[in-house]
């Protein structure tokens, strides 16, 4: 009963990892970058929401710091990540891993060290029991948001015109430029829509945790396990991954809470002992 | 590789220059004649925010000290770098001593790189004034000759606390959950916890063990809930607390919440109306003393907000630093080693005068309890926190409040 508990608890923790691991995953999917400066967009749309909360209240923080945030994604993709594509990865990694560390000491030049106060409505504080579980009320409202926003993103890869050019550009992006179809457009969308949502990440879990200039650091590596667990191209892949890394975490600290944080990489171990290319990994010609 | 790469590796590389020189303080080179000082403190990570406050706070003083004619006429000279972790605070350490000449080492919050600074000052036969870092067994089963300690040990934290508990009926019988931060001082700390809780009639009933990168403590909260503890007690440190009494609020659990072990950065960034409960505290910006309120001021006046515990402590450890100096007309470490040792008074903007314990280097000075304010009673967001007395009672000597030899055996080699 205690363990069904933490187990649900872990979903909805697992949830927003999604967030943040699924924009990583699709940037990686469409251009083949792995972007490590994605925690510094996170960082960033804590720190937008913080902002904006002073003047127009948490509610419009929610919605327009990821705006704001997937307009500088348009930057950051035409300017940097755009020269990328087609090189080595070892740059792109280098690339990102070094923009992470000036966004962060940029954080610290502008908002200081010291972490920033984000407090929460006083309407979403508090316990809800259903049955006898107990659920922090913001996280209800926070799942609902991931909820919302991923059936958004199955829809509009899955049922529009864009989503199939972006499909067939994951797999065979030979095929779509021979058709005559231009791909960077539709990367310059997939970036903003990606970062767009670690900032999203960032406004709604600002008032739980603590906003300082390292937390982009801190979720990038948990979001890139998530990913690697998932199986790189795959929508469901990293769905599946997230709630599994928050169950395991919950598991793991109910039972023996010091491993707690230790257990989701040995969870990657083992994912990639048995499936190479994650839990629903597709075979992708350009990666292999 | 085509032209094209190479501009990218160039560019790389510009972009890896561009970071370092964002993120790496630089290193003035002083003359000969100004005395140096190495001073390491965590500009990141889980402790990085109050290293921040450490800094400014030290700036200050040497600032004024300079600015009144220096120490022995010479301009004191520091260089404060991030000590990162127990091994790179060591590797520098060693540096800042062999290369760049600094004749004392100064600073440090965290417990294990503390700990390994004080191996590299015992080993060069150099003084270590470890300021912030607070496990006992650092003045305890690790202590050595050239550390003297500044900030007031795990025990004293819990007796503050712990005596406010007794004082209001919730020790005696009660049951406690404790969550601990999993590295030295969090041990340390929850081993004084125990042994208070054994000593007064507590019972603790459980306890956590959390890792110092969690900011997620929902699965802890739920273990909480379960075990319906009296009390709920936490023995973190940094931002973990931050995170905890947060997400506390958050979840809206019933059971009272204490803590042995606060920074004011990381109360203020909880936010007014997340915070309860009772916690200790070194010293607090709204104390009545007037040098002491001389220093806010000043402080404020510079950087445009209070300054926080570590602001205050690195501020008072500089000046007791200079006056050993100059009272000494030495640099020298054994010299300073025997006036510290002479157990001489200090002025630390507290109400009661500090010196250090001869047997184990520790300050020995006042602590005080705190408790959060009514809502709407705070003048601003700094102001939630209120003063409790100092202890020990103003007729009971200092030394009652800290470790005996008994309880933490020191013996110098």
């Amino acid at each position: 009963m205690f363990l069904l508990e933490q187990i649900v608890n872990g979903l909805v923790l697992g949830g927003y990892y999604l967030l943040i691991a699924l924009g990583l995953s699709l940037i990686f999917s469409v251009g083949g970058v792995v972007n490590l400066a994605h925690g510094a967009f996170y960082a960033l749309g804590a720190y937008a929401a913080v902002e904006i909360t002073q003047y127009l209240g948490f509610g419009a923080a929610v919605v327009l710091s990821p705006i704001a945030v997937a307009l500088l994604g348009i930057l950051f993709e035409r300017f940097i990540l755009r020269r990328f594509y087609t090189a080595d990865p070892i740059l792109s990694l280098l690339v990102t891993f070094g923009l992470a560390m000036v966004a962060e000491q940029l954080i610290r030049i502008i908002w200081g060290a010291s972490p920033l106060s984000q407090t929460m409505p006083p309407s979403l504080k508090g316990a809800v029991f259903i049955g006898d579980f107990l659920f922090s009320r913001y996280r209800l409202m926070l799942l609902g948001i991931v909820a919302i926003v991923l059936l958004g993103i199955w829809l509009l890869l899955h049922k529009t015109s864009f989503g199939r050019v972006v499909r067939a550009g994951i797999q065979r992006p030979d095929m779509v430029a021979a058709l005559g179809i231009k791909l960077q457009p539709y990367m310059t969308a997939i970036v903003m829509l990606g970062v767009g949502m670690a900032a999203l990440g960032g406004a709604l879990f600002a008032p739980i945790t603590i906003v300082h200039p390292a937390m982009g650091a801190e979720i990038i590596t948990v979001a890139f396990v998530v990913v690697v667990i998932g199986g790189l191209g795959s929508f469901w892949g990293v769905i599946i991954a997230a709630l599994l890394v928050g169950m395991v975490r919950g598991i793991t600290i109910h039972f023996v809470p010091a491993a707690g944080e230790a257990s989701i990489y040995i969870l990657m171990f083992l994912v990639l002992l048995f499936r190479p290319r994650g839990l629903l990994g597709e075979r992708i010609e350009k990666f292999e | 590789m085509t032209s094209t790469n190479r501009r990218t590796v160039l560019k790389t590389g510009a972009a890896f220059a561009g970071a370092a020189a964002i993120g790496f303080p630089s290193i003035v080179s002083g003359q000969t004649d100004k005395i140096k000082i190495g001073h390491l403190t965590p500009l990141t990570g889980f402790l990085g925010a109050l290293g921040a406050y450490a800094q400014l706070g030290l700036k200050q003083a040497e600032e004024e000290i300079n600015k009144a004619g220096g120490v022995m006429g010479r301009q004191l000279d520091i260089t404060s770098e991030d000590s990162v972790n127990p091994a790179t605070a060591a590797t520098k350490a060693q540096r800042m001593l062999e290369q760049d000449g600094a004749t004392v080492l100064m600073g440090e919050i965290n417990s294990a790189s503390a700990a390994t600074i004080m191996q590299v000052a015992a080993r060069n036969k150099k003084l270590f004034m470890q300021i912030g870092a607070r496990s006992d067994a650092l003045r305890g089963k690790n202590c050595n000759r050239y550390t003297f300690h500044v900030d007031i040990p795990s025990t004293v934290m819990v007796n503050a606390v712990g005596k406010a508990l007794v004082r209001d009926n919730m020790m005696k019988g009660k049951k406690f959950y404790t969550l601990t931060a999993d590295y030295l001082f969090g041990h340390d700390l929850r081993g004084a916890a125990n042994a208070f809780f054994a000593a007064n009639g507590g019972n603790p009933i459980g306890d956590e063990l959390v890792a110092t990168d969690v900011t997620d403590f929902s699965p802890y909260l739920l273990k909480i809930r379960q075990a319906k503890p009296d009390i709920v007690c936490s023995n973190l440190a940094g931002n973990q607390v931050t995170n905890l009494i947060k997400q506390y609020a958050e979840f809206g659990l019933p059971f009272p919440i204490v803590g042995f072990n606060l920074n004011t950065a990381d109360a203020w960034a909880a936010g007014e109306g997340n915070l309860s409960g009772t916690w200790p505290t070194v010293w607090y910006h709204t104390s009545e003393v007037p040098a002491s309120k001389a220093f806010v001021a000043e402080f404020i006046k510079r950087n445009g907000k209070p300054p926080e515990n570590h602001a205050w402590i690195e501020y008072v450890s500089l000046k007791m630093m200079a006056q050993a100096m100059n009272e000494t007309k030495s640099t020298d470490t054994e010299k300073l080693i025997a006036y510290f040792e002479k157990e001489t008074q200090f002025d630390i903007l507290k109400a009661r005068k500090g010196y250090f314990r001869a047997w184990d280097h520790q300050l020995i000075q006042e602590a005080y309890p705190f408790s959060v304010r009514p809502k709407g009673q705070a003048k601003d967001k700094w102001d939630f926190l209120a003063l409790g007395a100092a202890i020990p009672n103003a007729n009971e000597p200092l030394e009652v409040i800290n470790p005996t030899k008994a309880q933490n055996a020191c013996v110098f080699a």
